[in-house]
């Protein structure tokens, strides 16, 4: 099974009792807080559920999978999660 | 950035009162985190998808002495970002 974004913004509605429109504004622009924060090479770390980061990736050789021509990929960065260990406890629990 | 960051930067947005997005925003998280105990994937379009992946259990080495230790296996939580962090 699958969550989206409209069922987590249908959850907070209901639980928080607030209208839907209000929920799905919040909900967007935590996500996009996080990703601007990321953008600009910030760290976000979330209590309790854990943090996200930016790695870099080295440039490096790679394969077309289709085609098996070898392609050359760029230096970049990479949004990296990290689960805290309370997130981690309830999973494994 | 922490959690209260985002709670800023919510409640300047959306200019409603804090105690209900702090409350909101806990949730967010509480409920991503609810659905990946029950083993569901979470996906938020335009952000990233979160799911439980499960680990096989293998063998470490203690570095300094040199012994084999066993690692147990587990689940861990995937995150795979969407495209939109890389345009």
């Amino acid at each position: 099974m699958t969550m989206t974004k409209a069922d987590i913004i249908e959850l907070v509605a209901k639980r928080s009792s607030i209208p839907k429109k209000q929920a799905e504004l919040i909900v967007n622009t935590v996500f996009s807080s996080i990703m601007s924060a990321l953008e600009t090479g910030d760290k976000v770390e979330l209590r309790g559920f854990g943090s996200f980061k930016m790695k870099e990736r080295k440039s490096h050789q790679a394969r077309n999978p289709k085609t098996g021509d070898k392609v050359f990929v760029e230096a970049k960065k990479i949004p990296h999660f990290k689960p805290g260990s309370e997130l981690k406890g309830l999973i494994n629990g | 950035m922490v959690k209260a960051d985002i709670v800023d930067e919510v409640q300047n947005k959306t200019g409603f009162p804090r105690q209900k997005v702090q409350e909101s925003v806990d949730l967010v998280f509480e409920c991503v985190k609810e659905a990946l105990q029950k083993n569901e994937k979470v996906e938020f379009r335009g952000f990233g998808i979160f799911r439980v992946k499960e680990r096989k259990k293998g063998v470490g080495r203690n570095l300094k002495t040199g012994e084999t230790v066993p690692i147990k296996s587990g689940k861990t939580i995937k995150f795979k970002p969407s495209s939109r962090f890389f345009v």
